[in-house]
């Protein structure tokens, strides 16, 4: 492999002025004899340490946090007149810039399936992602012409969606499959929208091409012809890339009409949203994309049976999409029980994108790979599926990260989201900044949570201001079993959820703000 | 014709297959109460009235929209579904200001009966008393949004039935508003036909006639069913 400098430009490093180190780099290489190129890709992993550098061959990973751009700039024209090998670029140490090494944990506990390429590959070229391996399972697929033969290792690999219900994938795909009908829909949900959350983004702004290529394999797999992915707009980045990736690969024949020269035509198209959470809500999305006003209605109809437009609609998250392809290439066994993509945020030492095999710990994740709560602060929870999830304790943490083990905790594994707070955390504040957002995003629909998360957070913030008595925390109590119970779609169902979570947990924190002689009666 | 059978509370029943759970229940004479609902209009199974219980599964049902399957154990009367059903018509009074004494609906309102047979004498939670207007802008109708509840009715009579669309839906969640046009005052709105029929469904004092006055509007959501009789089977005299 030819040297090459990587540096990060998705969403995280750029706001840290990566574009501006790319620029000072392009300066020093300008001049370069030895042709070293420095390629724009996707994210790295550990962005609070970004931007991030990656240096090819020896896949070195520099920190550039502290370091000034005329400085990398003189240093890098430096080391080059060096030469970029042993005695340059290997040795090359701009000042201000930290080494991570690759046994580090955040790095090395990693298994990276769906983000195989994210990094690596120049999210803006097609030659690159072609080189690294993209655009390999669907020419294989196409030739075995055997559309139940690809379901069938979809569900024997046990895939359930990334998106937060876990469904199983396999038999998703193979209702939509049975679908009677000609024309049916494939469409990418990536409206990601829970807070703490950027899984999505990250492959999005890192790798377009494995998220088409899945979606390519899934329409051909259901018999689908069209596909949509519907995008919330607060992801420019993802947006600008997507749309690069979708055209180049219409150019190259992998989109459109008589793919691989076979009969199969998909075409995929972006549809933005406006940025209203519930749009991730299935029959909300499929509302949206058909131009109404996204709310949701009630099911069933399932969109296997009665989706865009009427027709049948395969909906699957960016994240399972993007398993699909690393599934095909290893086999079922290889592929074992997967992994799952988190984004770690909050009050832990290094936070960023990591791929963990499923069933990784809690515990593996936030002290050993993100290294644990502050300096001198103790993690006292770690919230996990945003707004529809919950807070799992401390005291849990070895608890295995799988669908089941969340469940059993009153959380969920969720898209990936995963929120760590330190003792410094007063849980009820937690819990009314969930019920807040929810609140926020209630499309209105359907009264318990139009209303229902109102009065919840009312009664939080009656709580938090201390003027809460034991009456209202049974209010509480009894209001979120209502909202769960009656409301219409999984946003209003999953609202109360990191109130009751913490109520489980954390109850002290509520018993704290109440009078001292009601506690005791 | 297929036909399925299945039981709710204690009654056994068969009914043709593809009908609700709330047109069964309603045939065998149970009473499930609704507020969205109006037949004749598409259901949307917002206000979560008319949920129900399924022996077997957790998940509550509304019954509008749940078609009735065989073997089913239906039951519509339970302790969880009393509590919610109270619950919701309270979070529909603390959220709009609903003062029936001077209300142009009172008496003959629905949500007031609602409240009534949910045996809501008071709210266990607080009023929010927002500040809501009234467009008066219509010659002959007038729009008070104090008293609306999205119901989402005359949304749905205005588009299904006479076409016009003028009415929908604006903002989200707590900030939800019936608005006309493109939220214009309603007497803007050329697509309007002044033909009355969101004023005829409209569950309570929210649309109503200018010449009423309190306790003087009935809702006439019968003539509705006559028409979409009429239209459907084509028999245009009663």
């Amino acid at each position: 492999m030819s040297a090459c400098l990587r540096l990060c430009t998705a969403a995280s490093c750029r706001s840290r002025g990566a574009t501006e180190l790319l620029e000072h780099c392009r300066k020093a290489l300008a001049s370069d004899q030895a042709q070293l190129r420095v390629k724009e890709v996707g994210c790295l992993g550990p962005c609070s340490d970004g931007p991030l550098l990656a240096i090819d061959p020896t896949d070195r990973l520099l920190s550039l946090q502290e370091v000034n751009g005329s400085d990398l700039e003189t240093s890098l024209a430096e080391a080059l007149q060096r030469g970029n090998d042993a005695t340059g670029l290997k040795q090359w140490q701009p000042s201000g810039s930290r080494e991570l090494s690759p046994d580090e944990p955040f790095l090395n506990l990693q298994r990276r399936l769906v983000l195989g390429r994210c990094g690596v590959v120049d999210p803006e070229s097609l030659a690159d992602a072609l080189a690294a391996g993209a655009w390999q399972q669907l020419p294989r697929v196409l030739e075995q012409n055997d559309p139940p033969a690809v379901i069938e290792i979809v569900r024997r690999s046990g895939l359930r969606g990334r998106g937060g219900a876990g469904y199983p994938t396999g038999l998703k795909w193979a209702t939509v499959a049975a679908m009677p009908g000609s024309q049916k829909v494939v469409v990418c949900n990536a409206d990601e929208g829970d807070p703490g959350a950027f899984m999505d983004r990250t492959l999005m702004e890192g790798d377009p091409h494995t998220l088409l290529e899945g979606m390519a394999i899934a329409a051909f797999a259901v018999g689908a012809q069209q596909g949509f992915i519907y995008v919330r707009a607060e992801y420019p980045l993802a947006i600008e890339r997507l749309r690069t990736a979708i055209s180049a690969a219409e150019q190259q024949g992998w989109l459109g009409r008589g793919i691989g020269g076979s009969g199969f035509s998909f075409e995929i198209e972006l549809r933005v949203g406006a940025g209203a959470y519930v749009c991730g809500e299935e029959t909300a999305l499929i509302h949206s994309i058909e131009g109404r006003r996204g709310v949701p209605r009630p099911r069933p109809p399932y969109p296997a049976e009665h989706g865009v437009f009427g027709l049948p609609t395969l909906i699957n998250n960016v994240e399972t999409f993007g398993n699909i392809p690393a599934l095909l290439e290893l086999g079922v066994e290889a592929y074992g029980t997967g992994t799952k993509v988190f984004s770690l945020t909050g009050h832990v030492q290094r936070s960023g994108v990591l791929e963990v095999p499923m069933g990784t710990s809690l515990r593996t994740i936030v002290e050993t790979m993100g290294g644990g709560a502050p300096q001198g602060r103790q993690i006292k929870a770690v919230q996990t599926g945003g707004p529809s999830g919950g807070c799992v304790p401390a005291s849990a943490l070895d608890s295995p990260v799988d669908y089941d083990s969340l469940k059993a905790l009153g959380t969920i594994m969720g898209s990936g989201g995963m929120v760590v707070l330190d003792d410094t955390t007063n849980m009820v504040d937690i819990a009314a900044f969930f019920i807040a957002f929810s609140r926020e995003e209630s499309c209105g629909k359907c009264i318990p949570c139009r209303s229902g998360t109102v009065q919840l957070e009312m009664l939080l913030r009656k709580l938090l201001e201390r003027r809460g008595q034991v009456a209202d925390l049974e209010q509480l109590e009894a209001l979120c079993h209502t909202v769960a119970d009656a409301s219409l779609c999984g946003l209003g169902q999953s609202a109360p959820k990191p109130v009751l979570s913490t109520l489980r947990h954390f109850r002290g924190d509520y018993l704290a703000l109440l009078p001292a002689a009601e506690v005791q009666r | 014709m297929s036909v399925c059978t299945l039981r709710i509370n204690d009654h056994d029943l068969a009914v043709p297959l593809g009908t609700t759970l709330l047109q069964a229940a309603r045939q065998a004479g149970i009473h499930i109460p609704t507020l969205c609902f109006l037949e004749g209009l598409s259901a949307v199974a917002a206000c979560r009235l008319c949920l129900v219980e399924l022996e077997g599964s957790d998940r509550l049902m509304a019954a509008c929209v749940t078609a009735a399957a065989e073997g089913m154990r239906v039951h519509t009367d339970t302790p969880r579904l009393r509590e919610i059903r109270r619950t919701v018509i309270e979070l529909l009074f603390t959220e709009g200001n609903h003062v029936c004494a001077v209300c142009v609906a009172n008496g003959h309102c629905e949500l007031q009966n609602l409240a009534v047979e949910v045996g809501m004498d008071h709210s266990r939670l607080p009023y929010r008393f927002p500040q809501r207007g009234v467009d008066l802008s219509h010659a002959q109708y007038g729009l008070d949004h104090n008293r609306c509840i999205l119901c989402t009715r005359c949304v749905r009579v205005c588009d299904e039935v006479e076409g016009a669309h003028v009415w929908d839906v604006g903002w989200r969640g707590e900030h939800c508003q019936i608005i006309s046009g493109l939220g214009e005052p309603w007497g803007d709105v050329n697509a309007c036909t002044h033909c009355g029929k969101c004023v005829e469904v409209c569950p309570t004092g929210a649309l109503f006639h200018k010449t009423d006055t309190s306790e003087e509007k009935q809702g006439h959501p019968e003539r509705l069913q006559a028409l979409m009789h009429a239209r459907t089977h084509q028999q245009w005299n009663p």
